[in-house]
């Protein structure tokens, strides 16, 4: 075979593999676009059958959606997210820190309680969590999903974080303790700059898991403290087959965090893996 | 009395103070180093580890919300009514097909696509961004679009479809609930899958990849005997946290199929919620979680060893 020959077959070889991985790519984006595209469609276009691929586009959808009163669900879950991601913030950093620059002993023991927490059934505990918070009276209470989230969410943030920790140079914190610095300021000086990338991955992840949460929303909020996949599903649910308007309150309901993924895809890895893949 | 056995003493006790005193500051800067670490510990002991314990307590009543009177100690006669309940074991059974179908199925989708993906070609970047956009959406909205908009037996586009090549139409989530649920879930999971992976074929030393081929290596031979040692890491981290995370699937199967038709397509955190918030059966669902954790520490105990290697945790 001449080397001509062999560099043609490479070229039809990767422009089969391109090809390829070009219809995969569609394939699996496939569905989002469908949904896209149906809410964009009057309700008789979007259960069509066959199905409607040419429409003239309408806002009809969104406009019901973001006037039905869906303020509510998106400020509660705005609520949950938010407060609760500052919270494993303010709770993981520290523990991060006590996890890996100035070690507590038993280091890997304490990591394994951390996570061993995420591998509990969620389930097994929703029983006395719900009559709890019946007795304590903050069922339907966007604190109890607040709370909640920031226990969920710990675990995945202290080790990312101490990840991150681990790989400030030492130098860097022998300086700041021949400096006399405090453990508060060595954090805020020192640290919190040197890992902010860290934090912003952390905090990305905390929001896609809090963002989607749907188990203890459904189970423990009813009108007041509902969110946005607890809205979601009551569309579902009392409106039947408006399907149009279904795909344009999950397109709004998933857009926060899809645009957020995309734009911090090289984050997500890590943040996924818990920090062991950097 | 002679002084040379004061100065002895005295020496000892002084050397005693000394031990003591550094004894102190070691306690201190051991609470010291304690500090940052206590409230996270301490907030994860109260919401996780609290109302586990109060299942168990529970699990030994026969507390039912809708018969109040019946809140009485029963042993365990919970546990004994769980070990006879078929529909349990039904669920367990459907846990571990769905969890492992999605898992193993994602994985294999995961690792093509990151081959794919990691070779230079045109858009390569957009590919990428359209692969992991499953990932990202709100798990509900993923039920909603797959079980109205994909399967929908009547103006569903996968019927759509696959009547163009004259396949009769087919109800999907009542006639394969659990294929029905398994497609949801591996579209869901895969992304995952194929980022893990991805990270791992980045992380490949490429000299040796060089090397392999520059030895007259085909590309087979070279996948099988380098790349894939390599990626083994990578492959157990995404099967373990993927079991993790797919076992508790709970909104697919809520929104798709009801665990239906009957309990077909029910995983046990839907049983679990179905007796819990639909029977009101406190004392049983609390049994049946306590099961479950169990079951669970005895699988993650194992995979625990595992994910400590592939972290590689440094003491």
């Amino acid at each position: 075979m001449s080397d001509t020959t062999r560099a043609y077959r490479r070229r039809t070889t990767g422009g089969v593999l391109t090809t390829l991985t070009w219809l995969l790519a569609l394939a699996f984006f496939f569905p989002v676009a469908w949904m896209a595209a149906t809410a964009f469609k009057q309700e008789n276009q979007a259960a069509s059958d066959p199905p409607t691929w040419f429409f003239t586009p309408t806002l009809d959808q969104f406009r019901a959606v973001i006037e039905g009163g869906s303020g509510v669900y998106v400020a509660n879950s705005a609520i949950a997210t938010g407060v609760s991601t500052v919270l494993v913030l303010l709770l993981g950093i520290p523990a991060a820190y006590a996890l890996s620059i100035r070690p507590v002993e038993k280091v890997s023991d304490v990591l394994f309680f951390f996570i061993s927490t995420k591998m509990l059934p969620v389930v097994a505990v929703i029983v006395p969590i719900y009559v709890v918070a019946g007795q304590l009276k903050v069922l339907d209470n966007i604190w109890t999903l607040v709370v909640l989230y920031t226990a969920m969410n710990l675990p995945i943030a202290v080790w990312m974080m101490r990840s991150f920790f681990l790989e400030v140079p030492g130098e860097v914190l022998e300086a700041a303790s021949v400096d006399g610095a405090g453990l508060m300021r060595t954090l805020r000086s020192v640290l919190i700059p040197m890992v902010a990338p860290g934090i912003a991955a952390t905090a990305l992840i905390c929001v896609i898991f809090s963002w989607n949460e749907f188990f203890f929303a459904l189970n423990l909020t009813a009108s007041r403290a509902a969110t946005v996949p607890v809205l979601i599903v009551s569309t579902m649910t009392s409106e039947g087959l408006f399907l149009a308007r279904l795909c344009a309150a999950a397109l709004l309901a998933s857009l926060p965090v899809i645009l957020a993924g995309w734009i911090a895809q090289k984050q997500l890895v890590r943040g996924l893996s818990m920090g062991a893949i950097k | 009395m002679s002084t040379s056995t004061i100065d002895r003493l005295e020496g000892s006790r002084r050397a005693a103070r000394a031990a003591a005193a550094e004894r102190t500051i070691s306690k201190a800067e051991g609470w010291r180093r304690r500090g940052p670490l206590l409230p996270a510990l301490i907030f994860t002991v109260i919401v996780t580890q609290l109302p586990f314990l109060v299942t168990i307590w529970y699990s030994l009543r026969g507390q039912n919300l809708l018969r109040p009177g019946e809140d009485i100690f029963v042993g365990l006669s919970n546990y004994v009514d769980i070990a006879q309940d078929s529909t349990f074991r039904q669920t367990a059974l459907n846990s571990v097909v769905i969890t492992l179908g999605c898992v193993l199925v994602a994985m294999v989708l995961g690792i093509v696509l990151a081959l794919l993906l990691d070779r230079p070609f045109l858009g390569r970047g957009v590919a990428r961004t359209m692969l992991i956009t499953p990932f990202l959406v709100m798990p509900v909205a993923t039920s909603v679009l797959w079980s109205v908009a994909l399967l929908n037996p009547t103006y569903g586009l996968l019927n759509w479809t696959l009547g163009l090549f004259g396949i009769e139409a087919v109800d999907w989530t009542s006639t394969y609930p659990i294929i029905a649920i398994l497609m949801a879930l591996v579209w869901q999971w895969t992304p995952f899958m194929m980022l893990l992976v991805l990270a791992g074929l980045q992380a490949q030393a490429k000299d040796v990849l060089e090397a392999a081929s520059v030895d007259g290596a085909g590309p087979w031979r070279t996948f099988r005997s380098i790349t894939l040692p390599h990626l083994r890491r990578y492959i157990e981290l995404g099967v373990l946290l993927g079991v993790i995370y797919v076992v508790n699937t709970f909104d697919q199967i809520y929104l798709m199929t009801a665990g239906g038709p009957g309990t077909a397509s029910a995983n046990l955190p839907f049983y679990i919620y179905q007796r819990a918030f639909l029977g009101f059966d406190i004392g049983q669902a609390a049994a049946m979680g306590v099961v479950v954790v169990i079951a669970t520490i005895i699988v993650a105990s194992a995979a625990l060893r595992l994910i400590f290697r592939s972290f590689e945790v440094k003491e």
